[in-house]
């Protein structure tokens, strides 16, 4: 069976995520995802540290 | 409340709907539906987080910390993520395609009746559950301060309706800068004033301390058992898949974030609450912890719910009970004071009995509660025995100064009205541009006649809303049978857009019947098993994607029809 079509904006656009987000000190979006996630996985620990700590 | 406390509920709640709707009174249709071209990432954010947190979220989390202690943080484990996938996904393609609605989307990559049924499960869901938006909140509200529960409801509908219908998105997104800003600002209040109100000798430390001894501040847990409710692994993965679902295809989120002047303001909004939801969700639930410390020494009812309570024991039928829980709360306090005490020496022994025996003494008081819910249950079967959704805001009303009661109550109105503002614009967009539009194509670019229209659309939800919310009052267990209503269509229409952005090979003719199967899948499968409602999101998820997979592989190849390119 033949693929569905798509208009060309329906196509997934790699280059936005190497754009610069406009956030002083990332110099790309993937940068700004990557920072987000450390910070969940901190968030994560710190909570895992404040469990062993009080419970 | 006083006369000050009037002055700050009534000027935060009607002062905010004022500015909202006569800043807003002029607008176009762009701005109406999708919000002002020029809004910054800092009012996307704020907005995205106000559409979250209803009242219930204020009233009930830090309810839950009190009882079953800050373990709930972990629900919200998977919510940065899907806040990652949807900026890197969901959010560009809307954008790039310059759609009012999500399913405008699904009618570009699929075709129109695609789009009309995930516009349908939408409405469906969201409609019903605007009901509750009100009145769940109302209940409350109207419970502790003694005011008729139908005029709460009409007085919030109405409130709520002037200023969504007067301007849209724009006027959602502007007033719920504000109304952040009053929650914020109150919860603050709150958490200082407990704080400052703990016992003599305990402080913020001590109490911290106690609370983590008596079982409330584990907020990790790493265990697979599947019977533990909260835990890292149902967080992550629950928490992903409902966040995904939540914010990257319910129109009252992607409202919110899809106008802006620019990709980057929708996203850095959305990453401004993947960074915070955690820790405000913690601070929330850490309030409940601290207040359970507090009711260790302050006097607390037996019941938090007085007023039910006084419904069944107007002539002291309960008394021995209140008696015991009096009896038991000072014992609980005395074997607290006596384990701060053990842990200044180096003791382990004394410190380990002393701990045992605190844990023993709060053991025994939640006993007493447990059996006060029972003595309801048993006076009545009707009654409601649930109490922890009043623990917060009794602890406003008897323990904050005036102003401050005034200030907190402003703070779950306002979170009311956040929250159901946007469920209305959404609905009423929706509405409008998927099947308004979608039956009068020609008059789309009649833009008065499209504002006129969607203003209608918005009254309508309103009028819907109140009038649900009016009727829920008769209905047992309604918010539950809300969220399992939700959970039997949220599945589906997350499958649709997942396989509309990851499985490219799919037409709309395999994801159409894919998902109607699948959908028919999931409502027999509620009515013939007894497992947990919240499986049936990934149960309809997956059978949407893996039907689609196989009938696009099976059904007779057909002629390709290109998006309409509707908006």
């Amino acid at each position: 069976m033949t693929a569905a079509p798509r208009p060309e904006a329906l196509r997934p656009d790699g280059h936005r995520e190497t754009e610069s987000p406009g956030v002083p000190g990332f110099g790309t979006w993937r940068g700004v995802y990557v920072f987000v996630f450390g910070w969940f996985v901190l968030v994560v620990v710190l909570l895992t540290l404040f469990t062993a700590m009080y419970a | 409340m006083n006369a000050a406390d009037w002055i700050v509920l009534l000027a935060s709640l009607v002062g905010i709907a004022a500015y909202g709707s006569w800043r807003t009174r002029d607008v176009r249709l762009n701005t109406y539906l999708r919000g002002k071209p020029s809004t910054g990432w800092g009012t996307i954010g704020l907005s995205v987080m106000a559409t979250q947190a209803s009242a219930i979220t204020y009233l009930s989390i830090p309810g839950q910390g009190f009882e079953s202690g800050i373990g709930f943080v972990q629900n919200y484990f998977g919510l940065p993520l899907a806040l990652i996938i949807v900026c890197a996904v969901f959010l560009p393609m809307y954008r790039r395609l310059n759609v009012y609605t999500a399913y405008q989307f699904l009618g570009e990559r699929f075709d129109e009746k695609t789009r009309l049924l995930g516009a349908g499960l939408f409405m469906l869901q969201r409609g019903l559950a605007a009901g509750v938006t009100i009145y769940a909140p109302a209940i409350i509200i109207s419970t502790v301060l003694g005011w008729r529960l139908d005029f709460v409801i009409v007085a919030t509908g109405l409130l709520v309706i002037v200023y969504t219908v007067t301007g849209g998105s724009e006027a959602v997104a502007l007033t719920q800068r504000w109304q952040m800003a009053v929650i914020a600002g109150g919860m603050v209040t709150a958490l200082i004033l407990l704080i400052v109100r703990l016992p003599d000798g305990l402080g913020f430390t001590g109490s911290v301390a106690a609370a983590g001894a008596l079982g409330k501040l584990h907020a990790v847990d790493f265990s697979l058992d599947p019977s533990r409710r909260y835990t890292v692994w149902t967080g992550l993965f629950g928490g992903l898949f409902l966040s995904l679902s939540y914010f990257g295809t319910d129109q009252s989120q992607v409202q919110r974030y899809i106008g802006g002047a620019s990709l980057r303001e929708g996203r850095l909004g959305l990453m401004f609450n993947a960074v915070l939801k955690i820790p405000m969700q913690f601070v929330i639930l850490l309030l409940g912890a601290l207040l359970f410390v507090f009711y260790q020494f302050a006097p607390s009812p037996v019941f938090f719910n007085q007023a039910e309570w006084r419904r069944f024991a107007p002539d002291g039928r309960f008394s021995a009970i209140e008696a015991e829980h009096l009896r038991a709360t000072a014992e609980s306090q005395s074997a607290i004071r006596a384990w701060l005490e053990s842990r200044g020496t180096d003791d382990t022994a004394q410190e380990t009995a002393a701990r045992a025996a605190m844990v023993a003494a709060s053991d025994r008081a939640h006993a007493i509660r447990v059996q006060a819910k029972s003595a309801l249950a048993a006076a009545d079967p009707r009654a409601k025995i649930k109490d922890s959704d009043y623990v917060f805001i009794t602890f406003i009303l008897t323990e904050l100064p005036r102003g401050a009661v005034g200030l907190l109550i402003a703070v779950m109105f306002s979170a009311a009205l956040s929250s159901k503002a946007s469920e209305l614009a959404a609905l009423g967009t929706t509405t409008t541009v998927d099947v308004w539009r979608h039956l009068r194509p020609l008059a789309a670019a009649d833009e008065a006649r499209n504002v006129r229209v969607a203003r209608r659309f918005t009254a309508m939800w309103g009028v819907v809303a109140v009038a649900f919310a009016l009727f829920a009052g008769f209905a047992e267990n309604l918010i539950e049978a809300i969220n399992i209503l939700g959970s039997i269509f949220y599945g589906v229409l997350l499958g649709l857009f997942l396989v509309a952005f990851f499985l490219r090979r799919v037409g709309g003719r395999a994801v159409f019947l894919a998902a109607a199967i699948a959908q028919a899948l999931v409502i027999v499968m509620y009515f013939s098993l007894s497992i947990g409602y919240l499986w049936y999101n990934l149960i309809g998820c997956a059978a949407c994607i893996g039907l689609s997979l196989a009938l696009q592989a099976i059904l007779p190849s057909r002629a390709p029809v290109a998006g309409s390119g509707r908006t």
